[in-house]
């Protein structure tokens, strides 16, 4: 038991800890204001770990944000008699469910760190982080990706999921194909809302210098991946079907930049040793499909994403100016003033944008959230690129479309490398 | 007769031989202090230069808008100037101090003025600069959000705030160096009255459509505008 998480984590939540006592497997759950779905999310945990893993030892961790809608009794006051008649099956252990505040809003850093040091005093062997917000979670989802761990000696699987072709799409167009360039591993859910690990590689990453590096743990999820590649760990994919979609505000948009975007882009300072020496990409091991995509046809207003496109060449000129270089930037003027039926936000144009915006980032030629709030725009631009190349494109298709982005930003990256001299 | 002359021209040049003598350790003593005070400017410079170059203080110079408005002037970089103006004002006040070591009375008090109006100089300096600073980096940060949130002329309102935090700092600084506050107090008050005025007119003819889309989105319930979220983005 160490002395830092000692201090970090409450006494109250020290107590429940010791009461469990040693245990096999820990399914992590960070929680705020979920009581519309929480409820049925860990009957199907309890449902999960009561088929794959009757004779372990294990427990439900809550690490709960502040909420305000009595979330944490939920998931401490959810029986597992009301799962056992249902699914016929029993559990040979107690299967512990304990909650803790860890703080009065939420951060998701705060709660994976949380989860991480509990199931290091704990002794865990495989451990389950799980989105209160995974409506569309099955029992099955807690094998695939903790079977590799338990069984099999992996130390981190990321789920693949079944998703709508333009779902997910700063995934496509940004995290999946610049992580795959710089980080030389097919990753398609680096930052995923559930992912499995072991208690060798928890304990490592809690060692890691993230959590007072003053992002305040926005993207934590990402460096936990990142950190697995740079350290040799054994990484996996699990597909697990399909992923729910949550609706979400415009206004959304920037902080998931913040918390995905940012969180790369200052990675790659400390990783550049071992990205700056990768070349090509290789696909991890990967149970079921590494993708599936869904056609069912979509309604999506275009027009509006290129004039945002548009007005934000126009207008953030300035900024622009500090970031880009001449060249790139009268590229993007010239086609922000393009119609609807030209305009072409080409992928080559698309990877060297990223690219001097994550060389800029790192020279912090203005401010650091500044420079990613100015990536939104040119996002949308070329989400609008993306949409129509794809509207009427078959699954095959789109994959191929997503193939070559990743190769151009695989061609590109001895650009990356030049700017980051 | 002749004897008083020579005894009185002798009388003269003993005193005027005693009060060089008088002067000379003087004279010596400012001409040592301004020496010193050269070489102590320069190695002050050099050590200044050298540490705005290890801080970077050209890019934050850049991000105050600092730059910009030294390039319009014909001047060098931030670090070049302000090395150059320490370089300079260490020099004055140590040829000072050797004017003050002359004893000539008229110039005592006019030089003790100097050295009480030094810290409020360096003050103002400070306070110009992180004002600068400030307000290039409040005007930018409502330039993205605006232009993120689709606000129509996002220039315009990030061009306001920089102009109010502007005059709000030129204001203090003029307070601080004590140049004619009265005048600069009015012509704060009419200049900062003068902007909100304007301002709220042009957000009242200009934001009427705005506020109408507003208020029809929040309480008339119609059809739904979709938007490029529905797209998730994870």
């Amino acid at each position: 038991m160490k002395l830092a998480e000692e201090s970090f984590l409450t006494d109250d939540f020290l107590r429940q800890l010791i009461n469990v006592g040693e245990v096999d497997i820990i399914v992590g759950l960070p929680t705020h204001n979920n009581a519309k779905t929480v409820g049925p999310i860990v009957h199907t945990i309890q449902s999960g770990i009561l088929r794959g893993f009757p004779r372990e030892r294990a427990v439900i961790i809550n690490a709960d944000g502040g909420s305000r809608d009595g979330t944490p009794k939920l998931v401490t006051g959810v029986s597992i008699d009301d799962v056992r008649p249902a699914s016929n099956l029993r559990a040979l252990r107690t299967l512990h469910s304990i909650s803790t505040k860890y703080a009065s809003s939420p951060a998701s850093g705060v709660a994976l760190r949380t989860i991480l040091a509990a199931a290091e005093l704990l002794r865990a062997k495989a451990c389950l982080m799980m989105s209160p917000e995974s409506v569309s979670i099955e029992p099955e989802w807690l094998s695939k990706l903790l079977r590799p761990i338990y069984n099999d000696g992996f130390d981190l699987v990321t789920p693949t999921y079944r998703r709508h072709k333009f779902e997910g799409l700063l995934i496509t167009n940004f995290l999946y194909p610049m992580t795959r360039a710089l980080y030389g591993l097919r990753i398609r859910e680096a930052y995923a809302p559930e992912f499995g690990f072991s208690g060798r590689f928890g304990s490592h990453f809690l060692e890691q210098n993230v959590w007072n590096d003053g992002t305040e743990g926005s993207g934590v999820e990402l460096r936990f991946t990142l950190a697995a590649i740079t350290g040799r760990y054994l990484i996996g994919q699990s597909f697990l079907g399909e992923k729910d979609h949550i609706e979400r505000s415009a206004a959304e948009l920037v902080p998931v930049l913040r918390q995905t975007v940012g969180a790369l882009f200052s990675a790659l300072e400390a990783d550049f040793p071992v990205w700056s020496a990768v070349a090509g990409s290789q696909l991890p091991p990967t149970t079921g499909a590494d993708h599936e995509m869904l056609l069912d046809p979509l309604r999506v207003n275009r027009k509006r994403l290129r004039e945002m496109f548009a007005t934000g060449v126009a207008e953030l000129e300035s900024v622009f100016q500090s970031i880009l270089s001449p060249s790139t930037l009268a590229e993007l003027q010239r086609i922000a003033r393009l119609g609807d039926e030209e305009f072409h936000y080409p992928a080559e144009l698309w990877v060297r944008t990223v690219y001097e915006f994550a060389a800029s980032y790192r020279k912090s030629v203005i401010s650091r959230d500044h420079i990613i709030q100015a990536l939104a725009p040119l996002f949308r631009g070329r989400v609008f690129t993306f949409l129509m190349e794809n509207r009427n494109a078959s699954a095959d298709e789109v994959e191929n479309n997503i193939e070559g982005l990743c190769l151009e930003f695989e061609r590109l990256k001895p650009y990356l490398l030049q700017l980051w001299k | 007769m002749r004897e008083m002359i020579i005894s009185e021209l002798s009388q003269a040049l003993h005193e005027i031989a005693r009060d060089f003598a008088h002067f000379l350790p003087r004279l010596i003593v400012m001409l040592i202090l301004v020496l010193a005070g050269w070489a102590i400017a320069y190695a002050v410079k050099a050590i200044l230069r050298s540490i705005l170059r290890l801080i970077k203080f050209d890019k934050l110079s850049e991000n105050a808008g600092a730059s910009q408005l030294l390039a319009k002037a014909a001047l060098p970089s931030a670090t070049e100037v302000l090395s150059r103006f320490v370089f300079w004002v260490t020099l004055v006040g140590f040829i000072l101090l050797g004017v003050r070591a002359l004893g000539i009375l008229g110039l005592q008090e006019q030089i003790a003025k100097f050295f009480v109006f030094l810290p409020r100089l360096f003050v103002a300096i400070f306070i110009l600069f992180f004002g600068l600073l400030a307000a290039s980096f409040f005007s930018r940060a409502a330039l993205l959000a605006a232009v993120n949130a689709n606000v129509p002329s996002p220039r315009v309102l990030s061009l306001a705030l920089r102009t109010i935090i502007i005059v709000f700092v030129l204001s203090i600084v003029f307070e601080e160096l004590g140049l004619a506050e009265q005048t600069m107090l009015v012509a704060f008050g009419i200049a900062f009255g003068a902007l909100m005025l304007g301002l709220a007119i042009a957000f009242g003819m200009g934001g009427r459509d705005l506020a109408r889309r507003f208020l029809e989105r929040k309480f008339v319930r119609g059809k739904k505008e979709e938007n490029e979220d529905e797209l998730s983005p994870l």
